[in-house]
């Protein structure tokens, strides 16, 4: 851990965080350590990346550098030197007019962090109005300049628009405007581009960063996600558990750590699972789609002519931002949709368009995962129960016989026996998910629809899911139709891919030949050209090529 | 892999664990609650052996002071107040108890249908429902009474019928939060029917607001009740019930004759021990949902 000298170029220390130590009160009513003597020293200018799953107390840490605890946490110990000031040490009213003002924070969901009911620039401009910092009229010329340079479109108007009324992407650019308006000192952005598709991520990347290399602004930047940290952060420190694992420069971190937990952590992003070889497209599918066309309200189609096929034992990935229709296709495929034209076969057979109209034997035979595997069980059911329904609702299994089957299921997915007694809530996201799986498997299906199975777990987690998901198909011969806007995942699993946008099927092949440069098609080079790479100058090169990637723009397909 | 090494020492609590660890945790609100709850259960279950008096005997003067044979004194026609309070305890409470239960069922098995199948089930089942609250509770209650006649099924009915639109608009409300939830879409695609959906995996998600709610209406029909008593549509003389008892007396509270100040405040010690309890109800299973395998 060589850091301190490793790296110059810097300013003053602005931030120093000294033993840090976060409690919150446990459900037995005993406080438990959620941030464990944490030393960080953040200088002028510089941005360092805060890594490690859920739970590791990253986001804990990028509040307390605020001198702030969630409600139900408390900084017990340790010391807060903002540009040299122990913030802990000063009263509250001091400390809120550093909030806001001197350090600002962006969080993860801009669509949650801004009031729908008032307007852009009146929540942009709120933190400076509020502190005496600016005058309305100064503020919202500022914040205008803000959405300027952050490439927002008619910089000059977007302000009196109200919060539905742009992307998602524009939103979280916005959320990066408000904390910007009064030139913060420190920036702490949690989690900026997670819930953002691909091409908008490197978008909002690219501003962030030059914002704060532009500010001379120190920066934690916190996320679970290797690739993105890469991109931005001079430093990283890897968190598990509310304790350090390691630290040092982004190059150190990414190509030589050292501890087996790193280690993990970037071979979950990195490691191929696909162990099979693709023999060519399906003689007979188990699934075929066939010129499907679909609509939520009968005026715009959200799937236009879609025609996928899935073999036995195959694994098709369907990929695509968001509003691409790739969920939608689950819809028609699962009978909740009934497509306005075309039909869905499997097995060669003609399935019902509309959910009602199926009989228990061809629902049991197509399953479905979830992405989130929190809503995806009832919590108020134990596992056996989730588990078990299907056994008795297909195969009209009872008591000991099913309870047999039940811990079968349970082995499959790496569980004891014992998890069937429990609740959801006392299962890991990870836990969860398998449970949601031996569900799936419980049914005996021919194809499971993986609904982005893996997005709302840690990578790690989700790497195991994955694993799991690969060894049951060799086992079972399952076809995989597995939803993600993921191509990082998609190049690891996916037989073929299918690429979607805006209700249209843009192109389809084998993995391989998706992924092997020169992509027939823009929009396939573009979602590609967008997947961040675990180098640190993938950024860059990105922006480079920019002028051919981007401008193409997917237009083409419209 | 998946060890179960963190939470190994998890077992599955027994119901006598469960029922031990609700009484422990009680505080003192909870116990008052629970403890009225129990005192008037008992004056339901024993009102004959328990009162000194008949419901209907006249056994004193008219308004007569508290005394040693007479506790609480007389009522209006010289009847025993505190056996007048135990058998009134029976009508009102049974009465109360009855048509909430009924109003729930009623309220919910509606509330999550509309919430579960919507579209047109959901528009014609919530305008019924708007145009029936849209008439005051008393006239409509007024007016089919005096239709139908005031005896008790009638009263319990519609008690619960008019009670079972608010709780189906609440519970149409929760079941709307919850049908979308993707286990209830996972029900669906397994071909699961509705009424296993209702009961299943809507129920077990709506108990904690439905709870509360059934606190405070079983509260409610109680002073229902009473209002209809107070108009002499509600249960008939000469069966004691509280709202009725305040009726009959109310007029002697301007001659300083304390006699309606004991069913009054019957009525009002069961409400507030009912809350009482159900609060700490609601708090206990917050509780328990929290108590969450934690990292």
């Amino acid at each position: 851990m060589n850091q301190e000298t490793a790296r110059t170029g810097f300013g003053e220390t602005l931030l120093e965080m000294q033993a840090l130590r976060v409690e919150a009160l446990g459900a037995d009513g005993n406080p438990f350590r959620i941030v464990n003597d944490i030393d960080i020293n953040l200088k002028r200018g510089e941005v360092l990346g805060l890594i490690g799953e859920s739970g590791a107390g990253k986001s804990t840490i990028g509040l307390a550098s605020m001198c702030f605890a969630r409600p139900g946490c408390k900084i017990t110990s340790g010391r807060i030197l903002f540009a040299g000031t122990d913030l802990r040490q000063q009263d509250e009213d001091d400390v809120r007019q550093i909030r806001g003002v001197r350090a600002s924070y962006i969080a993860q969901s801009a669509a949650a962090a801004f009031n729908p009911a008032k307007r852009l620039n009146d929540q942009v401009t709120e933190a400076a109005v509020r502190h005496s910092v600016m005058s309305h009229s100064s503020a919202t010329k500022r914040a205008e300049e803000l959405y300027a340079r952050l490439d927002l479109p008619d910089p000059a108007h977007i302000g009196r628009r109200y919060p539905h009324q742009v992307s998602g992407g524009q939103l979280q650019r916005v959320m990066s405007a408000m904390a910007m308006t009064c030139g913060p000192d420190l920036l702490v952005l949690d989690e900026p581009t997670t819930a953002l598709d691909v091409t908008t991520q490197i978008e909002v990347l690219a501003t962030v960063r030059d914002l704060i290399r532009n500010n001379n602004t120190a920066a934690l930047y916190i996320t679970h996600d290797l690739a993105v940290v890469a991109q931005v952060a001079d430093r990283i420190m890897v968190l598990r558990y509310g304790n350090l694992v390691e630290q040092g420069d982004t190059a150190k971190i990414l190509h030589d750590p050292d501890e087996p937990y790193t280690k993990e952590l970037i071979s979950a992003r990195t490691e191929d699972i696909n162990t099979k070889i693709f023999t060519g497209m399906p003689e007979n599918p188990v699934l075929a789609i066939r010129e499907v066309t679909a609509t939520y309200d009968g005026q715009v189609d959200v799937l236009k002519d879609v025609g996928v096929e899935i073999g036995r034992g195959e694994t098709v990935a369907i990929v695509g931002e968001s509003g691409s229709g790739k969920s939608t296709l689950a819809r028609v495929v699962t009978g909740l949709l009934p497509p306005r034209d075309g039909h869905v076969e499997f097995d060669g057979q003609k399935l019902s368009l509309a959910l009602r109209e199926r009989n228990k034997e061809e629902l049991r035979k197509i399953q479905m995962i979830y992405q989130m595997p929190d809503v995806a069980i009832n919590p108020r059911q134990r596992v056996s129960e989730i588990i078990g329904r299907p056994l008795t609702f297909y195969f009209g299994l009872t008591g000991r016989e099913r309870e047999e089957r039940i811990f079968a299921l349970l082995k499959e997915i790496d569980l004891d026996r014992e998890f069937a007694d429990r609740f959801p809530g006392q299962l890991s996201g990870g836990q969860k998910q398998r449970v949601c799986i031996a569900r799936a498997l419980a049914a005996d299906p021919e194809l499971i629809i993986c609904d982005e199975v893996t997005s709302a777990l840690d990578q790690v987690v989700a790497a195991g899911i994955l694993k799991l998901l690969d060894r049951l198909q060799q086992e079972k011969g399952l076809a995989y139709m597995f939803i993600t806007h993921d191509l990082g995942i998609v190049r690891n699993i996916a037989d073929r891919t299918v690429v979607m946008y805006q209700g249209e099927v843009v192109e389809q092949g084998t993995t391989e030949q998706i992924f092997t440069p020169p992509q027939k098609e823009a929009y396939t080079r573009k979602l590609i050209a967008s997947t961040p790479e675990m180098r640190t100058d993938w950024l860059d090169e990105v922006l480079r090529e920019r002028g051919d990637l981007f401008d193409i723009d997917a237009a083409a397909h419209t | 892999m998946v060890t179960t090494s963190e939470t190994a020492q998890w077992v599955r609590p027994t119901k006598m664990m469960v029922v031990k660890q609700f009484l422990k945790g009680m505080p003192l609100t909870a116990r008052v609650g629970l403890a009225i709850i129990f005192i008037n259960l008992f004056l339901v279950v024993f009102a004959p052996w328990l009162a000194p008096y008949g419901e209907t005997e006249l056994v004193t003067d008219v308004w007569a002071p508290p005394s040693a044979e007479h506790w609480l004194g007389g009522d209006h026609i010289g009847r025993d107040m505190l056996s007048r309070i135990i058998y009134g305890a029976r009508t009102t409470i049974a009465i109360a108890f009855v048509a909430t239960v009924l109003a729930f069922f009623m309220g919910i098995v509606t509330g999550f249908a509309a919430a579960v199948l919507g579209g047109i089930f959901d528009s014609i089942l919530s305008r019924f429902v708007e145009t029936l609250m849209a008439i005051p509770t008393l006239l409509m209650a007024l007016v089919v009474i005096s239709v139908l006649g005031s005896d008790l099924v009638v009263l319990v009915a519609v008690i619960a019928v008019l009670d079972s639109t608010r709780v189906f608009r609440l519970s149409r409300a929760i079941a709307m939060d919850v049908a979308v939830m993707e286990y209830v879409e996972a029900a669906r695609l397994r071909g699961e029917r509705l009424w296993w959906i209702m009961t299943r995996e809507i129920l077990p998600n709506t108990t904690l607001p439905l709870i509360a709610e059934f606190g405070l209406r079983f509260v409610f029909a109680f002073l229902f009740i009473a209002a209809l008593s107070f108009l002499g549509l509600g249960i008939q003389p000469p069966l004691a019930d509280w709202g009725g008892m305040v009726r009959e007396s109310s007029s002697a509270i301007i001659y300083g004759i304390v006699a309606p100040l004991y069913p009054a405040g019957a009525i009002a010690i069961l409400a507030v021990g009912t809350n009482l309890l159900v609060d700490y109800v609601l708090a206990w299973s917050n509780r328990s949902a929290a108590t969450e395998f934690e990292v």
